[in-house]
């Protein structure tokens, strides 16, 4: 399973908003896109998925033109993890993981024993069966985020797509969420998350891909591509890279808060 | 076997009420029919027998309470399929039938009809004509307009359903108000009073073509309830099915329409008791909120033609019964929407 993006360009009128974006996302990788608010990320995402077609360059499934896909056929391949959200209507747990199945069914058929048996290891799979008949909006952030991973799960694509998967989740559900994702990603699922944390994001990916503006700034595996250069290009702000572990993992520290707090703030 | 769940039980508890309702019906009313001819009549159609019932008992029977009952029973769990089926399409769980002009087209198409022909078979016709038309003229709209097609939709049936409800009015004002202006106002106000069997049959065939495919679709509707962009991640084609269950709603509520005039309120409030019953899947909510729709017209037909000497309107009474009722659903503590 591999995702191929080749010199894609999107633009929406006169406003360009990606710009010729080239990666490879192949088995077991999880590749992290990182960047500020409103650089694309999503846009970028949308074309992967199918939704958007009017670009130029390539979008490639297998090798295969994702354009040239049909609607079931890509849902076959790729599973969509949507930012948790509020649908219009309360759906007990179970039901929304069951929807993952529909691409199994014919159009007019309903799911079976086999799609609800699926529905439930899944559930189990993610340490959520307890929530199976509550309902989907009544649950925590952090539990319809893993609702909607099992919902992926069942739609058995190895190719998963999610959009900011650890917003507004408290930080235990952030490091429960990423942990999953890695686990999945390890089992041989090819994994593109978009995301908000350059900590996190050293930990928990094989590859990283820096976008700013819709353009490309950094690609490849983390301890690669971060640098204190790498943030402040992308964020504007000045950090302090520290390493740890053995360089197994970097966490940034904003640099202006520490030249500026005052001494007794900090216990010496 | 598999166990039956919940939900599955409260289905077919609905089903087993509605047909006790349909007894219960056949013997109210100004000719009241006693049990012992009722059977009588009823399993003479199966095995000849000697009769011990008057000819006129079987005639009220047959030709006036029997059609009324399955037509209040077909219009009732047309309206609100139709209902939930728009609830799940716009992602909205105020749409009613009548969202996109079914139910204002069928008021002018009858109105004019009544203006020029006074055959009850043309008006029927014409309404059923003129109500398909209506959603057609607002989807070609709405084809157009730039922006959400969702809202797009939606919008454009206000505007048309006003145009045509501007439509009527001026007919109204130049219909002969000794005669005409009075149909037409009893028409609006919706009523299955001498229902007759060529009605039935003149409707139950786009009823039937309109809910099996409601009743197989069921499951891709939960799926369009996420949006049009999750559901094409899953593999559902949002737009194709939405339109294929907009045309069977509409379908159902035009041929309802046509027959019974103007009835609110059932799709609304139907699908949402409904809710309340089997919760949002389809699965358990279209066969629920069609029969529960079955039931309450029925109810509330009764209430209609036994309750006072002269006929109420049933678009007045579902009224009186749907808006308190609305009221205590939404402000009924513990649950939100």
């Amino acid at each position: 399973m591999s995702i191929e993006v080749a010199n894609l360009s999107f633009s929406y009128g006169d406003r360009l908003i990606l710009d010729r974006i080239n990666f490879v996302a192949k088995d077991q990788e999880l590749l992290s896109i990182l960047g500020p608010n409103g650089t694309g990320k999503s846009t970028l995402f949308r074309c992967i998925l199918g939704l958007l077609s009017k670009y130029k360059g390539k979008a490639l499934l297998n090798g295969r033109d994702i354009r040239k896909l049909g609607i079931r056929e890509m849902a076959q391949y790729i599973a969509y993890i949507p930012q948790c959200h509020y649908p219009s209507f309360n759906y007990t747990v179970f039901d929304m993981v069951l929807m993952g199945t529909t691409v199994q069914l014919s159009t007019l058929s309903s799911p079976g024993v086999k799609q609800r048996k699926l529905a439930e290891s899944a559930l189990e799979r993610l340490g959520i069966l307890h929530l199976k008949e509550r309902g989907y909006t009544q649950i925590s952030g952090g539990e319809r985020q893993l609702v909607l991973m099992a919902r992926a799960l069942v739609q058995e694509a190895r190719i998963l797509i999610l959009d900011e998967p650890t917003a507004n989740l408290d930080f235990g559900n952030q490091i429960r969420v990423l942990t999953q994702i890695k686990s999945l990603a390890k089992e041989g699922y090819t994994i593109i998350q978009s995301t908000h944390n350059p900590d996190q994001t050293f930990l928990f990916s094989d590859k990283v891909l820096a976008m700013k503006d819709g353009k490309v700034l950094a690609l490849g595996p983390p301890c690669q591509v971060f640098s204190q250069e790498l943030i402040h290009q992308l964020y504007g702000i000045d950090v302090e890279l520290q390493s740890l572990y053995d360089d197994k993992a970097r966490v940034c520290i904003p640099k202006s808060i520490i030249e500026a707090g005052s001494p007794q703030r900090f216990c010496s | 076997m598999r166990k039956m769940n919940r939900n599955q039980a409260v289905v077919c508890g609905l089903g087993i009420l509605l047909i006790i309702s349909i007894f219960i019906s056949i013997r109210f009313g100004r000719y009241p029919i006693p049990s012992r001819e009722l059977l009588g009549i009823l399993l003479e159609k199966l095995y000849p027998a000697e009769k011990f019932w008057p000819d006129q008992v079987e005639i009220v029977l047959l030709n006036i309470r029997l059609p009324r009952i399955l037509l209040a029973c077909l219009v009732g769990c047309c309206l609100s399929a139709a209902g939930a089926a728009y609830q799940g399409v716009f992602q909205n769980p105020m749409a009613a039938p009548d969202v996109l002009g079914a139910s204002q087209g069928a008021a002018f198409g009858a109105a004019l009809a009544i203006l020029y022909y006074r055959s009850s078979t043309f008006i029927t016709f014409s309404a059923f004509f003129f109500s398909l038309l209506t959603v057609a003229l607002v989807f070609l709209i709405s084809r157009r307009a730039r922006g959400k097609s969702l809202l797009a939709l939606v919008l454009s049936g206000i505007m048309i359903s006003s145009l045509f409800s501007a439509g009527t009015s001026f007919i109204k004002l130049v219909a002969d108000p000794t005669d005409q202006l009075p149909a037409i106002t009893y028409w609006l106000m919706g009523s299955l009073a001498g229902a007759k069997f060529s009605d039935i049959i003149f409707s139950i065939i786009p009823m039937i073509l309109g809910l099996i495919p409601l009743l197989l679709l069921r499951w891709r509707l939960n799926v369009l309830t996420l949006g049009d962009e999750e559901a094409k991640t899953m593999g559902v084609n949002a737009q194709r099915i939405r339109l294929l269950v907009i045309i069977c709603a509409t379908f159902v509520t035009a041929a309802s329409v046509s027959v019974s005039g103007m009835i609110g309120w059932v799709g609304l409030i139907i699908p949402h008791l409904a809710r309340k019953l089997v919760g949002n899947n389809f699965i358990h909510l279209m066969p629920a909120s069609m029969l529960l729709g079955a039931i309450f017209l029925l109810f509330v037909d009764n209430f209609s033609r036994n309750l006072f000497t002269t006929e109420i309107p049933l678009g007045i009474l579902t009224a009186f019964i749907g808006a308190p009722f609305f009221v205590y659903l939404i402000t009924r503590k513990g649950e939100s929407f």
